[in-house]
């Protein structure tokens, strides 16, 4: 093990070359771009072996990566809004295909306007991809999940990609310091990928092929089961990883003083650390707050969701992303457990930080208020002005 | 050279078989043929398109050798992820092989053919092109020639079909400074067998594009695609060709072409040309057939 001063995305780097991914595609854009930098000098260094593709475009990364997994090698590419979005088509393509392929996403708005700054409108987007969907805080997440993504997308039992998720700037340009851990422990904690999904000159297979009306369901059904099924993987994932690491995520959900809370505010990535420290300050003043973050959004942690929702009275969304026209999609999958399981409490939702706008301690602290006091459901951050459904 | 496979020795054992191609599919037969030339060591990647459409139907899957549909602009790149990956998990003596349509590779798919070229590949790209998007029921596409019917360019008074010419992708690859490239016919079996032979062999990305008429969209009787393909190549609107070491070479030099309005008039798709359109399909064969006596190694006669 070492330290190092590393950005989120160097952090995501190095975590990438200690899971020793055999076929890497290429494309650049800000501001995921400074992973593919260091994953190239890397190789050029030999301190990571791998067959580095520089394709033309997202659509032929995704397709690309696509082609090497279903040889049965272990595969990664990175991309960014405009890029997700080229290489749309090929996301239910990698999934359907149960290809355990691991891509970092550099969370950026999407044009129009045009906007490099974060916000998660990208991602989210793409939430019914069939794709498991993480969302980190800090340098030392991004390392850890960028190796903790391959032990669950190849499990058996779960094959299927992951999408590691970065806020634009915020976390993938800020630098901190970071446990790089030894190639003999990633190995420990990373067996090589082993599948039997892939084409071999022993057992020639047809894949990708078309499925009509008779049994397109069942395709999808096992599809479904196997995301729901790989909340378990998540929790032994990070157990297994706590173990060697010493670092645990706590499986989808991480909580924060939720003991006894009746105001409780959810969020997802970079945002949280500061949240946290708001926390802190109201509980100094007395206050019965706390905090939910949501590390993975599909699979739902919809159990997570309840156990700590249970007793309390009002509870927040704070997401950097609107789905015209309705709410955000985060306070929109919160509401859905919230009526399946019978809770009876207030929800809202805060959009914020769209297009990169700063989310400031003062902004939170009146989340919290507007909690405490109730008020419109969907509200608009540091916008002046109020928008209600 | 014992073990060259031609058009004698080619195997009897089908690679390809039991799909749902039409009666006389051109596509099918380029597919099959490609095949068994390279045997059961090709990993072959469909991108959407007829073939792909007819061979994949779980549970009926066609191939006997690794295969599998890509998107349909992903050919090349999932070639090129094939081939990367097929390495990287230590196989060796294989060939990763694109077997696309021409709306596939001259249209939707030219971006990343173009990547794949650039990065020298080891692939070989095979286009089989039927003049049109034939999977979704004949619509122009890139390739589709000056005067053809589809049903997205109908004739009528005012327009007598595709009013563009077939975009020249043979040449188009070949700029690319390509390892290798030829054109080819499936009305030239033997010709069409050896270049494939001959690509599988060159290291690096290798580009064959192959005629294979479709008598749906061509409007011709299910016993003619060969007879087709090679009027074709006759009336000197198609021409044997390859393209190495950055020269281009003829490799079927007619002493005189056969009637262009005859091999028109055959098909259903050219029916409603006149005789100014004719002209015009002539004039285009015959500035091209000029240039080609004039920069293009010709040295080889009549095959
Ligand atoms: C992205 C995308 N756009 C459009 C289609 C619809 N589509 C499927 S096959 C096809 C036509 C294929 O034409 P070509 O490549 O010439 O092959 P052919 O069917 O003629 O063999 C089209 C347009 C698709 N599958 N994917
Ligand atoms: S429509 Fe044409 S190309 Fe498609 S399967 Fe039938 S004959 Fe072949
Ligand atoms: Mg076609």
């Amino acid at each position: 093990m070492t330290k190092a001063f590393l950005s989120g995305n160097d952090a995501f780097a190095e975590g990438v070359r200690l899971a020793r991914p055999q076929v890497i595609s290429i494309y650049p854009i800000t501001p995921q771009t400074t992973v593919v930098e260091r994953i190239s000098e890397m190789v050029e260094d030999s301190s990571l072996k791998s067959e580095l593709i520089h394709v033309e475009s997202e659509h032929s990364a995704l397709s690309c990566a696509i082609g090497a997994s279903a040889m049965g090698a272990r595969t990664f590419t990175a991309t960014s809004s405009q890029g997700l979005l080229y290489m749309a088509e090929c996301l239910p393509y990698a999934s359907g295909g149960r290809f355990p392929i691991v891509m970092m996403n550099a969370n950026r708005s999407t044009a129009l306007p045009w906007n490099i700054y974060g916000d998660q409108r990208d991602s989210l987007s793409q939430l019914d991809c069939g794709w498991i969907q993480v969302y980190v805080e800090d340098a030392q997440e991004s390392l850890d999940m960028a190796l903790q993504s391959y032990h669950i997308a190849e499990n058996p039992l779960v094959s299927t990609p992951v999408m590691v998720n970065l806020d634009g700037f915020v976390l993938t340009h800020t630098y901190e310091t970071v446990e790089i851990p030894s190639q003999t422990d990633a190995d420990r904690f990373l067996p090589p990928f082993q599948t039997e999904n892939k084409m071999s000159l022993d057992n020639p297979k047809n894949l990708a092929f078309s499925v009509g009306p008779d049994n397109n369901m069942e395709f999808k059904y096992l599809q479904h089961k196997a995301i729901l099924g790989s909340k378990r993987i998540i929790e032994e994932t990070d157990a297994k990883f706590a173990e060697i690491f010493g670092r645990s995520y706590g499986g989808l959900t991480q909580g924060y003083r939720l003991d006894d809370a009746d105001y409780i505010l959810i969020t997802l990535g970079s945002i949280t650390g500061l949240c946290r420290e708001v926390v802190d300050e109201l509980r100094e003043r007395g206050e019965k707050v706390g905090l939910l973050k949501l590390r993975f959004l599909r699979p739902f942690p919809s159990d997570d969701l309840v156990a700590a929702l249970g007793s309390a009275k009002a509870v927040g969304v704070l997401e950097k992303d609107i789905s015209f026209g309705y709410e955000g999609t985060v306070y929109t999958n919160v509401n859905s457990v919230i009526a399946k399981n019978g809770l009876r409490l207030e929800t809202y939702n805060f959009i914020a930080g769209l297009g990169g706008r700063d989310i400031s301690r003062e902004n939170i602290t009146a989340i919290f208020r507007h909690l405490q006091t109730g008020g419109q459901h969907v509200n608009f951050i540091g916008l002046g002005v109020t928008i209600d459904d | 050279m014992t073990n060259q496979i031609t058009a004698k020795t080619i195997t009897d054992s089908e690679i390809f078989y039991g799909h749902k191609a039409c009666a006389g599919c051109g596509g099918s037969l380029a597919v099959r043929i490609a095949l068994k030339v390279l045997g059961e060591r090709a990993i072959s990647v469909l991108p959407a398109g007829c073939m792909s459409a007819v061979g994949f139907n779980y549970p009926h899957l066609c191939f006997s050798n690794n295969s599998i549909i890509s998107t349909f602009a992903g050919t090349a790149s999932m070639l090129t992820g094939v081939e990367a990956g097929a390495r990287a998990v230590g196989i060796k003596n294989f060939k990763a092989v694109g077997l696309a349509g021409d709306g596939g590779t001259a249209d939707i798919g030219i971006q990343a053919l173009s990547g794949a070229i650039d990065r020298n590949d080891d692939i070989l790209y095979i286009c089989y092109d039927n003049e049109a998007y034939m999977n979704t029921g004949i619509q122009k596409s890139g390739l589709t020639p000056f005067g053809a019917k589809t049903t997205t360019t109908p004739s009528g008074e005012n327009i007598h079909g595709n009013l563009r010419p077939k975009k020249n992708l043979f040449e188009i690859v070949a700029a690319h400074n390509i390892s290798y490239a030829a054109t080819a016919s499936i009305g030239n079996l033997p010709d069409f067998i050896n270049k494939i032979e001959k690509a599988s062999k060159i290291k690096g990305t290798t580009y064959i594009h192959v005629v294979a008429p479709c008598p749906i969209g061509w409007g011709i009787p299910v016993n003619e695609t060969i007879e087709i393909a090679r009027k074709m190549i006759d009336c000197g609107l198609w021409y044997l060709a390859e393209y190495e070491n950055g020269q281009f070479t003829l490799n079927k030099n007619p002493r005189d072409f056969s009637s262009i309005k005859d091999y028109l008039l055959s098909q259903g798709r050219f029916k409603h040309l006149d005789d100014a359109d004719i002209e015009i399909l002539a004039a285009q064969r015959d500035a091209k057939w000029a240039a080609i006596q004039k920069n293009w190694n010709t040295t080889k006669e009549e095959l």
